[in-house]
This record gives structure tokens, C-alpha cells and sequence, in this order.
């Protein structure tokens, strides 16, 4: 028996499972919301209340309140708005990228991860917005017939963020709509009330026949394929915000990919907390498997130490270059007033995923549930320390400063949390947050077609456990 | 769809503006000398600056925390008397320096591309305009600029800075600025329109001389020197031609190691049309 349930411990997912229970499962998490939920969703929108409120304080007085002054222009909003496009790197990661390479163990988790692409957009769109001085006239820069016979200016950064952002946004969310259709499709079948109109309409007829799976593949493909060259140049382009420009220290030409490697690894923590929790809470714990949160931890491991890679290929190429002021910066940046948060980034971001190298760690979620969020913090903070601390010490030296951001950015910032987590938490509840076509796909796989799980077959020599289950099997009924 | 076509028409304009950049097509080409060893730093050119441009008045606590709106700063800097070697040390340069700083009115400006609304744009006369009513303020032009030159409306001035009867004081020339809108130094603009109206209706070329700007008109030393440097009877472009100042460079060469003049940041290649003259000495 115990050798058993290790064998199935080193399993993606167990293969006998049943496909009506796979089914019951999810939809039971979309049910009954408990106390707790309530209460997440009280705090959501207490949070999100409170950015609205600085909101509007600053929409009536100005951009003061926030403490922005004449050397730091951007601050918060800006290091937070990068921040969040981050997050939103990694459900594309997952689902499109390992979508292409047949990995299949993404199936389980690759839902929620896009429902987080998707918010984490939703959150970040909101900072380039908010942090203009005239918000009211936002529309400016979008090209469009108006009577003002004026053009956005193209050449602009802060207009490719517009179009890439856009672009992305709705890439995302129809990503994450199609790829939910047949889910939807068994929502309807099993729902009353509001509901069942509501996945009525947005299965859109899907009966599962032959054609319709078809279609549905090569769409899901075509996106796939679609989605991978946006989600690099929407990172890409908002690297662009400050490589494009002359200051010390944003004037890398290594920015585009440190940023996109970035964004992957922030997406992969988050993606790691979320997994945590909602294997939790929605004792997903046969479909959330631990092998599958392994498998996550050596991805955010890897996608970690390229982004520490090209951390130290921008310290170098500065510190064996001839851009004097971007030196300072640098120099500043490992023992000036930032240092504490500089060096906790480095710490948090390059130190700390060491401890994903054990395999005891990599199995333990109430461990990296807390490694996770501080992987994350320390991405928050790398994205800080990338705005703050040239805006402090730039070309001129008349103009040093070092700022502290005002109550209403924090606000602001906080109020973002809240935000996301309350469009997370509606879509936990409305919609199946594990995909439960691709999950009974997964199991069919396994049990059907030939599969080879290397880790599996270790597991199995190590252990001496004979082959609980041959490399080809017949077909058996279903 | 004039629109459309106009953009495609103008497209080989856009195309050439982004390939040559700079100062060929110019009506006028303003430009400034401040020579540093007559400037004494007595902050007149900067009250003056505030008077004519309306700008705000923000009060000691505001000005504290960055948020001022001195379109024209003067800097001071003081020599470390620890610095450098005995022989500069015993200059006579030693001591206090003041620089008036404003806007450097870029040819090849770091704050025009970044502009998402095309608000910081060139001007035919080489002046770099803001078009505060197009201004969105999304503050990417004031972080682009090395010289930190351009100045933010974080709060809604008026009522603050002009209470009932000084709001009559301002210069009507010029518009007051509301928040969330970002302004710097112009050349004084307005007083550059009403000499070319002026001249235009006389019939004849704007002179040199014909106006100045406010600085220029309120410095006791005569530290300040502006004029059109396309033309070469004006005072500024004899300065110029003088200390061998030259556009389209990022190093200032220098026949006599005697002369003064270079341009900030020149590295940068942004092209300023102001020239401090100043020896400049490595310490």
C-alpha cells in the first residue's frame, strides 16, 4: 500500500480516475461559496476601495499628493504597471508555449494561470492610465478620426504600449475563452438558473461533435501560435518605455529580454502561490498533483537563474563600459539610499530560488507558499529599483533626490491587489478554474497512448517498484 | 479621410524629419549665450522668468519637495577647496559658480520622440514647443531630459499662487497652466511672436535686437545673450562663430585653449542652442 501511494505520488496524475468524478470535482468548487470566500471578497473590495478613493483624490487635486517630484517623474505606478504585465507572462507561458512542446502537465493548471494573465492585464492597464496628469483625455493616444486632426506621435514608447497592451488584452481573453468553451459546454449541462443562461450563451452551441473538436483544435493552436511572438513584444515593448530612453541605467539594450525573462519568472511564483492555495481551498489536491507543482518549481528555477544571468550580463556590460553616469547609478544602486531594496531584490530574486534546488522543498506547498510571494516581492521590487533609482541620480547632478512615494500611490497600489484578486475570486467561482476536457485528455493519454514519464521510470528504478504501468497498454472500455 | 491622406501624403515628410533631424529648414534658429564669469548669481533672470511666463508660485513646502516651477534655476555649485591639484587650487576660479539653467531648447531633443501625444514637438523657428492643450502629462518628456529642465503642474496653482487682486498681474500674452500639464522654458515664445508680427507688418525681417527675452532684459551683467544664429550680423551668432562653438558636434574643439564655450551634455548629442562660456578644467 505504501509503496503504492508513493508510486502515485511521483505521478503527474492518476490515470484511473474517473471522468464523471473529474467533472464533479471541478463543478463542485464552482458551488456553495463558503464564509471564507465572503470574506476574501470583502477584503478584495475593501482594498480596491481604498485605491478608489486615492483615485479620486487625485483626480480632483493632482498628481502631488502622490510625492512625485521634479527628478522622479514616474515612480510606483510605473515599477508596479511592469510589475503586473509580468504576472501576466506566465499563463501564456503555460498554456501556449507548453502547449507547442506537448507538455502535457500544464493541463491541470494552465486555467488559472491564463485567468491570471488575463486580471494581472486588467490590473496593469490600469496604471499607465491613472499615472497621466490629465487622465481625462487618455484617449489621446490612441489614433483615431477626430476632430482635433492630430496623430498620436508614433515614434513613442508610451503609444506601443497602448497598441501592445490592447493587443494582448484581447488576445488573452479570447485565449482564455475559447480554450474554456468545451468546459463551459459541461457547465451548461449541469447548471440551473442564471447560470445555465449564462453558459448557455457562452458555450456557444457546442454539442462536442467531430467537426466542432476539429475547429476547436486549430483555433486553440492558431491562437497558441498567435499568442507567443505578442506576449514577448508586449514585455519587449515595455522594456522599450525606458531602453528607449537617454537616461543612466534604463539605456540597456539588454532590457527587452531581461524584462520578458522577468515576467516569466514572476508569473511562475505567482503562479506557484495560486496553485497553493487553490489546491487548498478547492481540494484540488488529485488534479493539482505535487509531481505537477515540481515540475512548476524547476520551470521557475530555470526561467530564475536566466533572469539572474541577465542580471549580471547588465552589471558587467556596465561596469566594463564607458556611460559614466550609468555606473553611478549602479554603484548607487548597491550602496546608496536604495541599497536595502536593491540588494533584498537581488536576494529575493537570485538567492532565494536556490531553495527550489530540493526536492523536499519542491514537494512541500505550505513551504513555498511564503518562498513564492517573496519570489514576487522581490520581482516588485527589481521592477522599483529599475524606475527609482536612475530617476534619482540622472545626467545632472544639480537635480539628485531621493523620493518617498505619497499616501496615494500606495493607495493606488494597494488598491490593485484588491482589484485582481476580487476578478480572481468571481472567476473561481463562475467559471471552471481547472480544465476539465484537458485533464480527462491527460488521464486518456496515460492510460491509452504510448508515454514515457522519465521521472516516473526513475522513481520506479529507484525504488525497484515494478512497472505499475507498461510503456504501451491495450485499449480498455471506458 | 482628409486626415488619412494628409498622413500619407505627409509621409515622406515624417520619414525624412525621423532620418535627418536637426537644423537645415529653419526660419530661425534661436539660440543663447550665457556667460558664466559675468553671471553672479543674483536670481534675477529667474524672477524675471516667473513674472513674464506666469509661472506658479508654490509655496516653501511644495518647493521643498522637488515640485517647484522655476523654469530658469540658478544653480550654485561650490568648489571643494579639498579638490584637485595645488595649481588650480590657486586660480582664481576658486570658489562659488552660479549656472542659469533653462531650457537648452534641444535640436535633436530627448524629450520630442518620447512624447506619446506629440505635446513637446520642433517648431520651425528651432524652438522645442510644448502644447500644453495637447498635453496628456504622462511626465515621459520630463524623465527623458538630462537636464531636468521640465517642470510638472502637480496641483492646480491659481487660486493658490494669484489670490483676487494679484491674478491681475499676469501676463496676458500667455496662458496659465492647469494641472496635470507639463511646461518649461520657451525662449519666451510670446515675445518672439509679437517681434516677427511686428516685423511682418513693417515689411521687413525680424532684426536682432528687436526683442529680448526676459532674462536676457533683466540681467544686471549682460550675462545673457540671445538672438537668431542663422543670422550672422546677430550678437549671439558672432559669439558663437567667436568661442568656436559649433552645431552638430559632441565635442567642442577648440583652436586656443583660451576660448570658452561648450554646450551641456554635449555627448548626449542632443544639440543645445545654449552656450555657457566657462573654462572647463579637469580638477
Amino acid at each position: 500500500m505504501a509503496e503504492e501511494t508513493t508510486t502515485i505520488a511521483a505521478k503527474d496524475i492518476d490515470e484511473k480516475i474517473a471522468w464523471a468524478k473529474i467533472n464533479s470535482d471541478v463543478l463542485r468548487s464552482m458551488e456553495n461559496p463558503r464564509m471564507g470566500y465572503w470574506l476574501a471578497i470583502g477584503v478584495s473590495i475593501a482594498m480596491l476601495m481604498v485605491g478608489i478613493y486615492s483615485e479620486v483624490y487625485q483626480y480632483n487635486t493632482g498628481m502631488g499628493p502622490a510625492n512625485l517630484n521634479n527628478p522622479h517623474m514616474w515612480d510606483l505606478y510605473i515599477s508596479t504597471f511592469v510589475f503586473w504585465i509580468g504576472m501576466s507572462h506566465s499563463g501564456t507561458l503555460l498554456s501556449a508555449i507548453l502547449h507547442l512542446f506537448h507538455a502535457d502537465w500544464r493541463k491541470p493548471i494552465y486555467r488559472f494561470a491564463e485567468a491570471m494573465t488575463t486580471f494581472s492585464l486588467m490590473t496593469a492597464l490600469i496604471f499607465p492610465i491613472i499615472h497621466l496628469g490629465r487622465v481625462w483625455n487618455m484617449h489621446w493616444v490612441i489614433p483615431y478620426y477626430s476632430d482635433r486632426g492630430i496623430w498620436p506621435n508614433f515614434r513613442s514608447p508610451l503609444v506601443w504600449d497602448a497598441f501592445a497592451i490592447t493587443a494582448y488584452l484581447t488576445a488573452s481573453v479570447l485565449f482564455l475563452y475559447i480554450g474554456m468553451i468545451p468546459d463551459l459546454a459541461i457547465c451548461r449541462d449541469n447548471a440551473v438558473g442564471w447560470r445555465r443562461r449564462l453558459y448557455t450563451f457562452m458555450s456557444i452551441g457546442w454539442r462536442g461533435d467531430d467537426r466542432q473538436w476539429r475547429n476547436f483544435r486549430k483555433t486553440y493552436l492558431l491562437m497558441a501560435c498567435f499568442l507567443i511572438p505578442l506576449a514577448v513584444s508586449v514585455h519587449s515593448i515595455v522594456a522599450a518605455d525606458f531602453a528607449m530612453a537617454i537616461m543612466p541605467g534604463w539605456h540597456v539594450t539588454s532590457f527587452p529580454p531581461y524584462f520578458v525573462a522577468g515576467a516569466l519568472y514572476s508569473g511562475c511564483a505567482a503562479i506557484i502561490t495560486l496553485f497553493v492555495l487553490l489546491r487548498y481551498f478547492f481540494k484540488f489536491e488529485q488534479y493539482m498533483t505535487l509531481p505537477i507543482l515540481e515540475k512548476t518549481c524547476k520551470l521557475t528555477f530555470a526561467i530564475a537563474m536566466v533572469w539572474s544571468y541577465l542580471n549580471l550580463i547588465e552589471f558587467a556590460s556596465v561596469w566594463y563600459g564607458h556611460d559614466i553616469p550609468a555606473k553611478e547609478v549602479l554603484i548607487a544602486k548597491f550602496s546608496g539610499p536604495y541599497s536595502p531594496f536593491f540588494l533584498g531584490m537581488l536576494f529575493c530574486g537570485s538567492v532565494l530560488p536556490f531553495t527550489l534546488a530540493f526536492k523536499k522543498i519542491r514537494r512541500s506547498p505550505w513551504l513555498l507558499l511564503p518562498i513564492s510571494i517573496f519570489l514576487n516581492v522581490g520581482m516588485w521590487l527589481e521592477r522599483y529599483m529599475i524606475v527609482a533609482p536612475t530617476l534619482s541620480l540622472s545626467h545632472h547632478p544639480w537635480t539628485w533626490d531621493v523620493m518617498w512615494p505619497g499616501w496615494v500611490e500606495w493607495g493606488i497600489v494597494f488598491g490593485s491587489f484588491g482589484w485582481f484578486g476580487l476578478l480572481f475570486l468571481i472567476f473561481v467561482k463562475v467559471f471552471p478554474s481547472v480544465s476539465m476536457y484537458e485533464v480527462k485528455e491527460m488521464v486518456y493519454h496515460r492510460r491509452r497512448v504510448i508515454f514515457e514519464d522519465a521521472e516516473l521510470r526513475a522513481h520506479e528504478v529507484k525504488t525497484g517498484a515494478s512497472g505499475a504501468q507498461p510503456l504501451t497498454s491495450t485499449p480498455e472500455g471506458s | 479621410m482628409s486626415l488619412v491622406r494628409n498622413f500619407i501624403e505627409d509621409w515622406s515628410r515624417y520619414r525624412r524629419s525621423i532620418n535627418e533631424g536637426g537644423f537645415h529648414e529653419y526660419e530661425h534658429m534661436w539660440g543663447m549665450v550665457i556667460d558664466l564669469d559675468k553671471c553672479t548669481g543674483c536670481n534675477a533672470c529667474s524672477v524675471a522668468c516667473y513674472a513674464e511666463n506666469n509661472l506658479a508660485v508654490v509655496g516653501e513646502e511644495k518647493f521643498e519637495s522637488g515640485q517647484g516651477m522655476h523654469w530658469l534655476r540658478v544653480e550654485r555649485y561650490w568648489d571643494e577647496p579639498n579638490i584637485g591639484n595645488e595649481r588650480v587650487r590657486d586660480t582664481q576660479e576658486h570658489g562659488g559658480s552660479f549656472m542659469p539653467m533653462m531650457c537648452q531648447q534641444c535640436n535633436s531633443a530627448t524629450c520630442e520622440p518620447v512624447c506619446p501625444v506629440a505635446a513637446a514637438y520642433h517648431t520651425p523657428d528651432g524652438l522645442n514647443a510644448q502644447i500644453y492643450n495637447r498635453c496628456v502629462g504622462s511626465r515621459y518628456c520630463a524623465n527623458n531630459c538630462p537636464y531636468r529642465l521640465r517642470y510638472f503642474n502637480f496641483y492646480s496653482y491659481y487660486e493658490d499662487s494669484w489670490p483676487s487682486p494679484l491674478d491681475m498681474q499676469l501676463n496676458p500674452d500667455i496662458t496659465v497652466r492647469d494641472k496635470g500639464v507639463m511646461e518649461k522654458c520657451t525662449f519666451c515664445v510670446q515675445r518672439i511672436r509679437s517681434a516677427k508680427n511686428t516685423a511682418k507688418m513693417e515689411n521687413r525681417e525680424v532684426a536682432d535686437g528687436d526683442f529680448q527675452t526676459a532674462c536676457q532684459q533683466t540681467c544686471p551683467t549682460t550675462a545673457i545673450v540671445f538672438g537668431d544664429l542663422l543670422d550672422h550680423d546677430s550678437e549671439v551668432h558672432k559669439l558663437w562663430h567667436k568661442f568656436q562653438t559649433k552645431l552638430g558636434t559632441t565635442k567642442q574643439k577648440k583652436d586656443n585653449p583660451e576660448l570658452r564655450g561648450y554646450r551641456l551634455y554635449e555627448q548626449l548629442n542632443t544639440e543645445p542652442s545654449v552656450t555657457y562660456l566657462e573654462r572647463v578644467r579637469d580638477v
